[in-house]
């Protein structure tokens, strides 16, 4: 096997040893830590995805001495690297964007400890992008909501707490259907790895007998992942967990933990379950209708919202049935576009929050509009980096968001009992994203309020400078992006 | 409906019990017994999980008099996804606790209405 | 159901006897119901019956999702395959080598130590990370603020002569115990998890039975801090070397021993025992932090 081969399992090592050193430090050493870490991740992950791209291959690599259908694997392909690759990125810029809102935010003697959550986040990330363990996926399904409920609360006061045990519920809830339909998949099957399960279903299915219980295991898998990554009816507590937490929390949770579970998922239905048979099932029908909803009332409820990063945090609502309408087209060209969107989704997101939180912080830390006019004169890398964000998840050519909703337009062509659902709503979805960012862009270019430029950190600089880089980066080439994709959803 | 209903009556129990677990914690406005809730529903899993490794007349899996033969011992992985199952729900049972405690001191009412209510007027 | 009739009869009649014990509202004063717009009728029902209406309503909802729920999952368990039998899907070729080659390969009598930490170890390297972040997380939310003032005696349990003299008998009993049941865990019933469970059930009964002060001349939250981190690395270290050598198909060197000795199973003994110690830890640390704030 190849060196290049062993860098996911390093990198899930990496970030689980930097998070058990890091309570032994005090809170900068930590950052340094976490931010080492990423970085060391980022380069394994690229140097693994760039490896990949020359020869794509599906490697399985062994976790111990026993291979499947004994012990526990994990698997990767170009796909699984290139998320990987982006999610350590992005959290690495969020950390270097964010440092100042940590050190204000979260008091002293918990900087550590934050990190340590951090850490332990992205060690459960890889993990999710990685294994081809059902039980493994639900282990560390767990050390993502626990360390996501860590670090919404880190900032202590009542709001976030009270958002804390919101978001807490829907996740015990989500995790206890997981649990419950994973034991009933072993119960049938008697495998645990993904491949295997896959064999054994396909015989029970084929059995025409079995096909009610399948249908019932499965629906309870989507609604239990749907419900941890805020889908429609589920999405609830997301506005006010991400809402009231500190800003790098927000950008993280918004746009890496959310699509942990999605990656999930769609590695369950396209290794356990078979895309033909979540066809077959229908389930992929009602993830549809719920999409289309998440879509249209994510958007609605944004526009009513005085608070800034409630309003981004809505349009994550409606980004989100966007990545599930493209699951539930059930095409390949569907997927791909669905992981595109992932990867758009992920970047616009963070920069966002992280622009949202620079404008809040110099208009003295309020976030209601009010409050927010003139802020990009205040504050000029954060107010660029908010219109490059906006115009992104608009949708405008050039920008990253342009290239996802092309090819979710796209892949609704090659379905065509769903294709004019998916086309209008996407119109619909795209008015009213319009409508909310221009009202925002419109607030923070005002010249009502106090236009004095005001110093910002350096660090905050270079982060939101590389933000808006990879954006405009993703925009231009984004065919490149699509064309790893669609290798790598064929080896997935 | 399959044939088996009453003859998997563990099972039967631990679905009842995950049932009134599931909506203890999706639909109980006081917190304290929505974690309850969430226990009685791990705990409904891992009895079924109980239930499925066990084979009639067989033994726990640790070997005696070195017999090594799959015919001797009930299923030994079940039980060991309870055991991480366990492990995995006491951590969560106590981040839940401490952080029900932090809204206790808060807002002096264990009420999940209530709370939403007074964070809601606190805010405004 | 009457009371849910009675009361949307009153907002349909318009008859406002608030019947809850709701502070009244100046606004909400006895009007004569001519006088109202439907707006403000429906404001006035929202808060007063509309409340006890809605409780009601909710109550009902709750029980049909939670029969619902339960019929469903019985109809699939109607499904699945038999209790007790030997030909069902759980017991194919994994159990099969589990039992009849776990001895000979993972050098544990005990199947389940010997599968959980050597054949799954994945899973249960992730199961010990949980801890760390739980443990991790309540001290972030339980730790108190106030530095530099010492806590006193004050606040810690009664000093109760029958748990005292009790509690003297029984910790020894119990750290031995645990610590019993940690080294065996290759060899008998238990393992780190539950030996460290007990052990760390007599830490918290040497709290409540002795006192803040006296237990603190040993657990400490330093010590407690290094204690976690050196099992935490080491477990995470062994495992990545023997993850490591795994997938290169290497020989990680570590004799197995004789079956059934206690030097024996190469890496799962030391493994329980760092295994018990975070379990030890976090446990008392749970329990200290939700006392008195800090460990």
């Amino acid at each position: 096997m190849r060196f290049v081969y062993n860098f996911p399992f390093f990198s899930i090592i990496c970030m689980m040893v930097c998070a058990i050193v890091s309570p032994m430090l005090s809170g900068k050493k930590a950052l340094w830590l976490n931010r080492t870490g990423l970085a060391v991740t980022t380069a394994l992950n690229g140097t693994l995805l760039l490896d990949m791209i020359k020869n794509p291959t599906r490697i399985t690599f062994m976790m111990g001495h026993f291979p499947e259908p004994w012990g526990n694997e994990i698997r990767f392909g170009p796909l699984e690297a290139l998320l990987a690759t982006v999610f350590s990125f992005i959290m690495l810029v969020i950390f270097v964007a964010g440092q100042e809102d940590v050190f204000r935010d979260i008091p002293k003697r918990n900087i550590n400890l934050y990190f340590v959550m951090c850490d332990l986040l992205m060690t459960s990330l890889f993990a999710l992008i990685y294994t081809n363990d059902l039980f493994t996926a639900y282990v560390f399904v767990e050390i993502n909501t626990l360390t996501s409920l860590a670090i919404v609360m880190a900032k202590e006061n009542g709001q976030t707490i009270t958002a804390t045990i919101r978001y807490l519920v829907m996740s015990l809830l989500g995790s206890g259907l997981f649990l419950l339909s994973l034991t009933l998949i072993y119960d049938l099957t008697g495998h645990l790895l993904m491949p295997n399960i896959h064999s054994a279903l396909q015989i029970l299915i084929a059995d025409s007998s079995y096909r009610l219980p399948v249908t019932i295991i499965m629906g309870f898998l989507s609604v239990g992942l749907a419900m941890k990554s805020a889908l429609f009816p589920f999405h609830s507590w997301l506005s006010f967990a991400h809402g009231s937490a500190t800003t790098p929390s927000s950008a993280i949770l918004s746009s890496l933990v959310l699509k942990g579970y999605i990656i999930l998922l769609v590695k369950i239905y396209f290794r356990v379950m078979g895309v033909e048979t979540v066809q077959q099932l229908k389930v992929s029908n009602v993830l549809f209708v719920f999409a289309i909803l998440a879509m249209i009332i994510g958007s609605m409820d944004a526009i009513q919202q005085v608070h800034i990063k409630r309003m981004i945090a809505f349009s994550s609502v409606a980004q989100m049935g966007y990545i599930y309408a493209g699951i539930a087209l059930g095409t390949e060209l569907g997927y791909c576009a669905a992981f595109l969107q992932i990867i758009v989704h992920a970047l616009t997101k963070s920069m966002l929050f992280c622009a949202a939180g620079g404008l809040a912080d110099s208009s003295d830390h309020k976030y209601t509009w009010g409050d927010l006019k003139g802020a990009a004169y205040r504050n000029p890398i954060a107010g660029a980096a908010f219109v490059i964000g906006s115009l992104s998840m608009i949708g405008i050519p050039f920008f990253a968001g342009f290239g996802s909703k092309f090819y979710l337009a796209m892949a609704a062509m090659t379905n065509p009992a769903k294709k004019w659902f998916m086309l209008f709503s996407l119109a619909v979805s795209t008015v009213l994203n319009a409508i909310y960012y221009t009202k925002a862009l419109v607030v923070v270019f005002s010249k009502d309020g106090d236009t004095a430029k005001r110093k910002q950190h350096p660090s905050y600089v270079l982060g939101m400078g590389v933000f808006i880089a990879a954006n405009v980066l993703l925009g231009l080439f984004y065919q490149q992006f699509f064309n790893v994709i669609s290798t790598g959803i064929k080896l997935f | 409906m399959g044939p088996n209903l009453l003859n998997n009556y563990c099972e039967t129990v631990s679905m009842i019990l995950f049932g009134i677990g599931f909506t203890t914690l999706f639909l109980q406005p006081n917190l304290i017994k929505k974690i309850i809730g969430f226990n009685i529903m791990d705990s409904a899993v891992y009895l079924f999980l109980a239930a499925k490794g066990y084979i009639y007349g067989r033994l726990a899996p640790i070997v005696v008099n070195n017999v090594t033969d799959m015919d001797a011992y009930i299923n030994p992985i079940p039980a060991g996804l309870v055991l991480t199952g366990i492990v995995v729900s006491v951590s969560v049972t106590a981040v839940s606790l401490s952080l029900i405690q932090k809204l206790y001191k808060e807002y002096h009412t264990l009420d999940m209405d209530e709370i939403l209510k007074k964070s809601k007027e606190a805010h405004q | 159901m009457n009371k849910i009739i009675s009361a949307i009869e009153k907002f349909v009649d318009g008859d406002f006897v608030i019947t809850t014990k709701r502070k009244k509202k100046p606004e909400h004063k006895p009007i004569t119901h001519h006088e109202k717009t439907i707006e403000e009728r429906w404001a006035i029902w929202h808060d007063t019956d509309g409340v006890e209406a809605f409780k009601i309503v909710y109550k009902a909802a709750s029980v049909a999702i939670c029969l619902i729920m339960i019929t469903i999952l019985l109809i699939t368990v109607s499904f699945l395959p038999a209790f007790g039998n030997p030909d069902n899907p759980v017991n194919n070729e994994v159990s099969q080598r589990y039992i009849e080659k776990g001895l000979e390969e993972t050098g544990a009598v005990n199947i389940v130590s010997g599968m959980i930490l050597d054949y799954r170890a994945f899973d249960t390297l992730g199961e010990s990370t949980v801890l760390f972040a739980a443990a991790s997380s309540v001290m972030m939310l339980m730790r108190k603020e106030k530095k530099g003032k010492e806590i006193t005696d004050k606040f810690s349990p009664k000093r109760d002569p029958i748990v005292k003299i009790v509690a003297k008998f029984i910790i020894p009993v119990l750290l031995v115990f645990g610590i019993y049941i940690v080294l065996n865990g290759h060899l008998s019933p238990g393992g780190g998890f539950s030996g460290g469970a007990i052990m760390g059930a007599a830490l918290i009964l040497y709290s409540s039975a002795f006192g803040y002060k006296n237990i603190k001349k040993v657990v400490t939250e330093k010590f407690v801090r290094n204690v976690t981190f050196f099992s935490l690395i080491f477990y995470a270290c062994a495992k990545s070397y023997s993850f490591y050598c795994g997938s290169h198909h290497l020989e990680t060197g570590i004799p197995l021993g004789t079956p059934g000795a206690i030097l024996s199973s190469g890496l799962i003994l030391p493994l329980n025992i760092a295994v018990g110690l975070v379990v030890t830890c976090t446990m008392y640390s749970f329990y200290s932090l939700f006392s008195k704030g800090e460990i």
